[in-house]
């Protein structure tokens, strides 16, 4: 058993402790929309945040996250009130496929809580880890910055 | 699928399928299947209106990201007069009705969904609206010329009725042969910038892809297959796996053994507690060095098959040259590596079975499981939901097989994922290709005949049974450039290494496109001219060859000074019936290359929704960048050497270049999108990288490695 808060409520899984917190998030809990790319923290699809940090959920064990707070792309915002990133996200058509994304988002708003500015090496350094196989890097970088704007001048 | 099966199946396309609708919405978006919203009515197969006036368009290609769950509907929302952010979107069952036309069978791929759609989805929405428009003249006794059709409603002589009023009686009409279509210049939505209808459930991590699929009791399956592709099972002790949390099952396939537990984790857990002996069977003595020794062989004496026409007599030509140059290209295998690992969610459902996933083959997915496991493809339910990428391996019907035998195995509905491993090892690969071309220059270095030898695995033999000794039309594309050349001739050759090859995206353009720009930039080096001139000038009644290379180049600044260091390479072909034109510009330090910006000029005649247009372009470069820079599969004793994202390195946001889009407004027919840029970005590199460091490299990707040796 192992208690941990995801996006703001308690949540108790019964899963064997060595269950990466993706499949525990994902089979166990229902939120599909943190995906499985890689199984070895390479892609990023599966990035989350632990306690505001961004982590590959897919290579964490569930006992890592006990007592911690996690959040997935279902914490960011909904249609009626999106993330400054979904609306910029949206307003940049982003997505293609769409599969590599809630992962993008993640390590977006990580890099936004800290960097209220980012320059393109600050993109580049917090992005990197986050593969696209549809190739919406371009997208990605305009929507981090419109993102960045909305919400200094929020 | 054996070969037999699936070319008896693609025999009987055309009577697969009833046709009859199933209301499956785009998962995900939070619509309701359209049945739930009112009465149902079908004027065709591709709108339903239901008597609440919810419109539902269908779209009979898959989204795998290319936009078609948008750019579909678009085609029939402008004949229909409706706003497209009022309709919703579904995709199409497999049905005869749904064939692309293109290629013959319910199959996304080939950059088709446009030019497949272009004239059949703007008749079925006049015909829906024609129809439409008679039932309202019927109910109120006047002529249909006195009646319009606009935003969901038919108007006239001071009455009106929504489509949703009229949508019993209009289908009960006949459906008119020839509506009439909106001249181009009238459109209204097509060719307009349009938002995706798909990127919200994308956003809020809503969109439903095969791997989130769950039916009520399902299990989850981990299969362990042969580390040599094609062996066998010879016995397994799956004692120990089976004594392990949550197993429910173990059981044997054709291409393996499947683990089925009540969760992902605890199948896959177990998966690897299961000791498999193999018989490898031939595929274990592959190397890919020995393959590509086989090509080599087989260039030299295999059959040789014509593609085209030879032009003028090469043969006398060459001999008349002042000078005859001769180069090799050759490309390595690629796996395709969709973001989305394999995965299918199958239920045997005692012989009726249900299947759901991410497949660009509805049919080929019906009838490759109805073969294997004894049922009529009629009695197979397919829904497809949203592609975690495609790129041409979800062609492949492996997975959906695997998926369907375990079900139908274990008599519980169970999900089959398969790790990135899975995925990478056991891909259908991008053939190797060897490129052998040949000039004959006159004096002033321009060309007077061109021999071109291309020897590579055929994909069509192995996928669809394309007889041997056959021209196979997917590796002769981009064979023949658009170049004035009074003497040529094109050859191919057919070799079967042994290994699992696959249609990987922009196919044979790859191989093809890079020989042809990469030996052009050659000759222009020969002869002591610019690139683009010596282009040009072989380009003069090529119209849209020309306008497309003039219009890359002025917005990429060719000739003009860049930073020192930095060099700028061109590219240009034709391809899915689009005319393109590429220039790189890169820069080499310790010999790594850097991309820096790419400038890419198309004209694909008509466009749909032109930010589309712009986004495949994107995609199509930073894809094919990838395998011009960085990624390659190589074999030793039949496995394949690359297992994950470390070891097959694709392109990150670090090293993705800025990308400049110059489209050509036409009113020519559409063209393909989804992949022709692909093919270009690797000679355009090529012909940078020569450019800036005096080295011609041959092969791809340009690795450090090979530039160093170069």
């Amino acid at each position: 058993m192992t208690d941990f808060v995801l996006n703001g409520r308690k949540v108790t899984s019964t899963s064997e402790k060595d269950t990466p917190l993706l499949w525990v998030i994902r089979d166990e809990l229902g939120f599909k929309g943190t995906k499985f790319g890689c199984g070895a923290a390479l892609c990023g699809a599966c990035t989350v945040q632990v306690n505001g940090q961004p982590i590959r959920s897919c290579i964490t064990a569930v006992s890592d996250v006990a007592g911690k707070k996690v959040t997935t792309v279902e914490s960011l915002g909904t249609p009626a009130k999106p993330h400054a990133l979904q609306a910029a996200w949206i307003k940049h058509d982003v997505p293609q496929c769409g599969y590599c994304q809630s992962g993008q988002l993640m390590s977006a708003q990580a890099l936004l809580a800290t960097n209220k500015n980012p320059s393109d090496a600050d993109i580049d350094t917090a992005m990197s880890g986050n593969i696209c196989r549809c190739g919406t890097y371009g997208r990605v970088r305009a929507a981090i910055k419109d993102a960045a704007a909305a919400l200094r001048n929020a | 699928m054996t070969k037999t099966n699936r070319r008896n199946f693609l025999k009987s396309t055309g009577a697969v399928g009833s046709g009859l609708m199933l209301g499956i919405v785009i998962p995900g978006t939070g619509s309701q299947p359209a049945q739930a919203a009112g009465t149902l009515y079908t004027p065709n197969a591709w709108v339903h209106i239901a008597d609440d006036n919810t419109i539902t368009l269908l779209s009979a290609r898959s989204e795998m990201g290319q936009g078609v769950y948008t750019s579909m509907p678009m085609l029939i929302a402008e004949e229909l007069n409706v706003d497209l952010q009022k309709i919703k979107v579904a995709i199409a069952p497999p049905g005869a009705a749904y064939t692309n036309a293109l290629l013959g069978a319910q199959i996304t791929g080939g950059s088709t969904s446009v030019r497949d759609g272009w004239e059949k989805l703007r008749v079925a929405g006049a015909q829906v609206r024609e129809m439409l428009v008679a039932a309202a003249a019927a109910r109120w006794n006047v002529p249909a010329s006195s009646l319009t059709a606009a935003n969901g409603v038919v108007s006239g002589g001071g009455k009106k009725a929504t489509y949703g009023e009229l949508a019993a009686d209009a289908s009960k009409l006949p459906v008119p042969e020839k509506p009439k279509l909106k001249d181009p210049k009238d459109f209204k939505i097509v060719g307009k910038a349009t938002k995706r209808l798909d990127t919200p459930a994308k956003v809020f991590g809503t969109a439903e892809f095969g791997i989130d699929v769950v039916l009520p009791g399902m299990l989850y399956a981990s299969v362990e297959q042969c580390p040599v592709i094609g062996g066998k099972v010879k016995s397994f002790d799956a004692a120990k796996a089976k004594s392990m949390p949550g197993v429910v099952d173990i059981v044997q396939i054709n291409d393996g053994v499947a683990v089925v537990a009540d969760s992902y984790w605890r199948a896959k857990s177990a998966r690897e507690a299961v000791k498999v002996e193999w018989d490898e069977g031939e595929g274990a003595a592959l190397s890919s060095d020995s393959m590509m020794a086989g090509i080599r062989s087989a260039s030299e004496s295999g059959k040789v098959l014509t593609i085209g026409k030879p032009v003028g007599n090469v043969a006398d030509a060459m001999k008349g040259a002042a000078k005859v140059i001769k180069a090799e290209y050759s490309l390595p295998l690629q796996a395709h590596a969709p973001m989305e690992p394999m995965n299918f969610t199958a239920d045997w459902n005692n012989g009726k079975p249900i299947l759901i996933g991410p497949t660009q083959f509805q049919q080929g997915a019906q009838g490759a499981v109805a073969a294997t496991l004894g049922v009529k493809p009629e009695d197979i339910t397919l829904k497809t939901t949203f592609l975690g990428g495609g790129f041409g391996r979800r062609l492949e019907l492996d997975f959906v097989v695997q998926a369907a035998q375990i079900s139908k195995a274990v008599g519980k509905p169970i999900k089959l994922l398969w790790t990135r491993e899975d995925d990478m090892t056991h891909d259908f690969y991008r053939p190797q290709a060897l490129n052998q071309v040949e000039a004959g220059v006159d004096a002033a270095g321009n060309p007077v005949a061109l021999k071109f030898k291309v020897t590579s695995q055929s994909v069509t033999q192995r996928a669809f049974g394309l007889p041997k000794d056959t021209l196979d039309p997917f590796m002769a594309e981009a064979a023949v450039a658009g170049y004035a050349i009074p003497n040529t001739q094109h050859d191919l050759v057919i070799n079967d290494t042994g290994h699992r090859v696959g249609y990987w995206r922009a196919v044979s353009h790859n191989m093809n496109a890079f020989a042809n720009e990469s030996f052009m930039d050659e000759l222009a080096a020969n002869a002591g001219k610019d690139p683009y001139q010596y282009r040009m000038a072989l380009l003069k009644d090529k119209p849209r060859f020309a306008n497309v290379l003039k219009l890359a180049v002025e917005k990429a600044g060719w000739g003009k000074a860049l930073p020192a260091g930095r060099a700028r390479g061109i590219a240009l072909m034709e391809g899915y019936d689009t005319y393109m034109a590429q220039v790189a510009e890169v820069s080499v330090v310790n010999n790594k290359v850097k991309v820096h910006r790419v400038t890419v000029a198309a004209d694909l005649g008509h466009m749909v929704n032109p930010d589309t247009v712009r986004a495949q372009i994107q995609s199509s470069v930073i894809f094919g960048l990838g395998a011009a820079l960085k990624s390659k599969v190589t074999m030793a004793k039949g496995r394949v050497q690359q297992t994950n994202f470390d070891n097959f390195e694709v392109i990150r946001m670090n090293e993705a270049p800025v990308i400049d889009i110059v489209l050509v407004p036409s009113t020519e027919k559409p063209g393909g999108i989804g992949e022709p840029a692909t093919a270009l970005i690797g000679p355009a590199v090529a012909n940078a990288v020569f450019a800036a460091a005096g080295k011609r490299v041959r092969t791809l990707p340009i690795t450090t490695e090979e530039l160093t040796r170069a």
